[in-house]
């Protein structure tokens, strides 16, 4: 096999010089009881050729989002990916290296970290960005944990209208803690003021909201802040990175801390990972955050150069004192974020957004006007998903428009065990009029039928 | 000092280009109080600007494709290519993470045969692919054990770390709210029986271990220790960082472990990506499947087709917003299918075999506190090398870069002084283990006649040593000029 180099004279010639006749002899302080002899479970290796063609085949045995034409989304999105995302990630350069523990054969990573942190910081209206979590889900619990040690208070208000499994992630990540969930109600697809004004108090650790929510619905982000009654409350805003594309940055609207799923910047569906947690804050709670940071600075001859920083937070040096146990997080996925971004620049992410926007938008209006669909939240503002509501059973509806070729969206019922015959439908901008025509005849095609 | 992507923007200048927009469609007035006028300030470059740009920076980096690695703990092999290009066929990376179980099939059918090779090396019962690095999986571990005692209405309230383990044991202890009790090792590196006997009572939850340890050394004594802890009614956790020193050979399963964590980017050939993604499954023994996150992949009663199963009655809940980082199962799925478990146990021989290798040869020049049979990893001092020429290990690893291989860990575990934590991997031939001897050897040979050269390194990097204390002092963590 060709990952071990060693010949067999090789072998033999390292181990008489360390004065050993047999390999097994490296391995005589394992206790006899506590040794594998049964060599009959361990299976054979086979070739590059021949693991190529499994990999293919089992690979084959599933439906991609180009084996249909894709609306669902849920916190997923099929975008379109520059070329240049997947030529720089590819470099061993990036994917091989490790964490950058040598800052002076590390240049290339920390700087693009320190450019990262830049562009997440200015996407979001925040100050500092850390090096990434695992995904948007994780770093919204990191999020939750880090409140909760600043306001040094334990009650967390959680709106229905946020994601429910990645609430599930979060109440995962605090589960013997002291933290005490408080979930206030949804109206029309939103979150409902009174019900927040009657749930917030002095307590409360962390207020948290997605934005735009689980709906699609973009959140009035300043007036849910105005509820707030203590300083001492963080403003949690779980965001969708590409409608910060278009929509007012959260740190303009009051948020404290900024997370969000980072799939949709240039890295691939996956079923799911690996994705990117972007997580951001203000300035006066760094001793506090999670995560990797890379900070500015200077060689001895005056050269700039970049290091990891504020390093005492973290668990390689503090231990059991330190903001949060993660050591790897999603390196390269930042590179992916940081070269998509890069790519699109400010114009470019603009015209994603608009695009996303007005597609969605087109959508919308088309489907709302057959007869049996309406809409469930009629007054509410979106961005590039929304919710309709059907007159049929959504299973069968799901399951005819898949035979059709397309994947129509999310039935919210999944999520949402009261909301009957919702359907969340996501568009993106590689969504064409005629995709979308044909979807909304198919549709209708079926609800007659 | 190559220039940030900021300093080469243009106003105007574009790397993109996209269809024009094919519906007539404006912003309604509910959305116009929430636009922001001003798109996001990012660079506007060229695509050749761009692709220069991280050309450039990518050059500034030390890679395993441009040498040896040997970071201690870290498990830097070298990355088979082929795990690259099937991660990156159309049926892995183009599914979405809420396709329906028929649409996955493939996907499903992987994870499940995966899983069974698993339980065959570690020797446990059930896997979850959910956790997204080793200390994620950690994470899922310390839940596990908080769920399990409250269920069983004990309040255990800590949990016990050996002075050698790795940070994230301590740290992930204190994210699952209970205390941690350090025990200091022994004479011979290993966990003081004596010591874990005192501290194991009805109040503690479990322990957290590595083995081999992180000086690279088996603890001999595990079927004792794993007896303290059980007839105390407690769990022994496996931090599965070293699991590339004894596959095939001796398994956590049988050494009495309840729940471990495997770091399929080390162990299983997925490259860092320059601090990630990894991937940390978990496996637990029978008693504790039921607590495990939620999905896990089964097989339908029919036996033919793949399912994700929700149904765990003592789940801790989900871990991950979706199913873990999948990607990168595939890429140490593909690894595992091209070795076999056979080769498998090949890659802990030469990899414990190149390791004592190297420690025979160097510890003449370096101090060896624990001088024994070692597994994949050793640790060496710098101490002597600082008492006589105020050599510090900082200055041995600088000057380490200068001749064009990674240094090692450093000053970890912390229970060596000056340490130097060398894992060479089984990736490295001979020829590489002579060369890094002989720089090893000669960096020694400097410091002693001429250990200016050796303080004042690296000499031939991008940078010189960059001055971290002004990087806190002037916290500068972000390109201020909009």
């Amino acid at each position: 096999m060709a990952y071990y180099p060693h010949t067999s004279e090789e072998i033999e010639e390292m181990l008489s010089s360390l004065g050993y006749e047999s390999i097994e002899e490296l391995f005589e302080d394992i206790p006899k009881e506590a040794r594998f002899n049964d060599e009959s479970l361990l299976n054979e290796g086979t070739s590059e050729l021949e693991v190529s063609k499994l990999m293919k085949e089992l690979s084959e045995k599933n439906k991609t989002v180009d084996d249909y034409i894709c609306f669902m989304g849920g916190g997923a999105y099929d975008r379109y990916i520059p070329s240049t995302v997947d030529h720089v990630i590819s470099r061993p350069e990036f994917y091989t290296a490790y964490t950058p523990y040598q800052p002076e054969v590390s240049q290339g990573t920390l700087q693009h970290i320190y450019e990262y942190q830049t562009m997440i910081c200015r996407l979001t209206g925040m100050d500092v960005a850390n090096a990434s979590m695992y995904d948007g889900a994780s770093a919204l619990a990191e999020a939750v944990i880090m409140a909760m040690n600043v306001s040094r208070k334990n009650k967390i208000v959680v709106p229905k209208s946020l994601n429910p499994y990645w609430l599930r992630v979060v109440k995962t990540y605090l589960l013997g803690s002291d933290a005490e969930f408080v979930m206030v109600e949804e109206k029309n697809g939103e979150i409902d003021y009174c019900d927040l004004e009657d749930k917030i108090d002095d307590d409360v650790a962390a207020v948290l909201t997605q934005y735009p929510n689980s709906f699609g619905i973009v959140e009035n982000l300043k007036e849910i802040k105005d509820k707030f009654t203590s300083k001492k409350t963080m403003f949690v805003v779980m965001a969708d990175p590409i409608a910060l594309g278009l929509l007012k940055k959260p740190g303009d609207l009051g948020a404290d801390i900024v997370v969000g799923e980072g799939q949709q910047l240039g890295i691939p569906l996956s079923f799911g990972g690996p994705y990117l947690g972007y997580f951001a804050f203000r300035k006066k709670y760094v001793r506090k955050s999670p995560g990797r940071i890379i900070g500015k600075t200077e060689d001895k001859e005056g050269k700039r150069g970049f290091v990891m920083t504020y390093q005492t937070r973290e668990q390689h040096i503090r231990r059991e004192k330190a903001t949060s146990n993660i050591c790897t997080n999603q390196g390269l996925m930042t590179v992916a974020a940081s070269v998509y971004m890069s790519t699109l620049g400010k114009q470019g992410l603009r015209e994603v957004a608009e695009q996303s926007y007005k597609k969605a938008h087109y959508l919308f209006n088309e489907l709302t006007r057959i007869d049996g669909i309406k809409k469930a939240y009629p007054d509410k503002p979106f961005f590039d998903e929304f919710v309709i509501e059907v007159n049929t059973d959504l299973n069968k509806l799901k399951y005819k428009m898949k035979k059709e070729g397309y994947l129509p969206g999310i039935i919210l019922k999944h999520q949402y065990p009261e909301k009957d015959n919702q359907l969340l439908i996501a568009v993106t901008e590689k969504r064409t009029k005629e995709e979308m025509d044909s979807f909304v005849s198919k549709i209708k095609t079926i609800l007659k039928g | 000092m190559t220039e940030l992507i900021f300093e080469l923007t243009s106003p105007g200048r574009k790397a993109y280009t996209l269809p024009d927009c094919d519906v007539d469609v404006d912003y309604d007035d509910k959305i116009k109080d929430f636009i922001d006028e001003e798109p996001v300030n990012l660079p506007e470059v060229s695509e050749q600007d761009l692709m220069r740009h991280y050309v450039e920076l990518s050059t500034l980096n030390f890679h395993v494709d441009k040498g040896m690695y040997p970071l201690g703990s870290c498990t830097m092999k070298y990355n088979p290519k082929i795990n690259e290009d099937i991660a990156r066929l159309d049926g892995f990376s183009d599914i979405h993470p809420y396709s329906a179980d028929e649409d996955i099939q493939g996907l499903l059918e992987m994870l499940f045969d995966f899983e069974k090779d698993l339980k065959i090396l570690t020797g446990m019962d059930k896997f979850t692919f959910q956790p997204a690095a080793g200390a994620h999986g950690e994470l899922t571990g310390i839940k596990i054990f908080r769920k399990y005692f409250d269920n069983k209405g004990e309040d255990r309230d800590k949990i016990i770390v050996p002075d050698s383990a790795h940070g994230t044991n301590p740290a992930t202890a204190s994210m699952g709210g209970f205390e941690v009790i350090t025990i200091k090792s022994n004479d011979k590196g290993c966990v003081d029986l004596d010591a874990l006997r005192d501290a194991m009572d009805e109040t503690v939850a479990g322990l957290y271990l590595t083995n081999p340890n992180t000086l690279g050394i088996f603890e001999e004594d595990i079927l004792e220790i794993a007896k303290i802890v059980h007839d105390e009614g407690g769990l022994l956790y496996y931090d599965g960082a070293n699991l590339n020193a004894t596959m095939g050979i001796s398994r956590p399963g049988d050494m009495g472990f309840d729940i471990v964590h495997l770091n399929l980017h080390k162990t299983f050939s997925a490259p860092h990506g320059g601090g990630g993604p990894g991937s940390g499954p978990i496996g637990v023994k029978d008693f504790l499947t039921q607590y495990l996150p939620v999905p896990v992949v089964k097989k339908d009663d029919n036996g033919n087709k793949y399912k994700l199963d929700y149904s765990l009655e003592n789940t801790i809940g989900k871990i991950h917003g979706f199913f873990g980082n999948v990607g990168v199962v595939v890429k140490a799925y593909a690894y595992t299918k091209l070795l076999g478990l056979k080769g498998l146990k090949k890659v802990s021989e030469m990899a414990c075999l190149n390791a004592n290798y190297l420690k025979d040869n160097l510890k003449k020049d370096y101090y060896l506190k624990f001088n024994r049979l070692c597994k994949h990893e050793f640790v060496l001092s710098g101490k002597n090398q600082k008492a006589e020429n105020s050599v510090k290990t900082l200055d041995i690893a600088k000057r380490m870069l200068d001749f064009g291989v990674h240094p090692p860990t450093v000053y970890f575990p912390q229970i060596v002084d000056e340490a130097l934590m060398i894992e060479p991997t089984e990736t490295e031939s001979k020829q590489s283990l002579d060369n890094f001897i002989r720089i090893m050897k000669k960096i020694a040979s400097e410091a002693k006649n001429n250990p200016e050269t050796v303080k004042k390194a690296p000499h031939t990097t991008p940078v010189k040593r960059l001055n971290e204390a002004k990087a806190m002092r002037n916290p500068d963590l972000k390109y201020e000029n909009e």
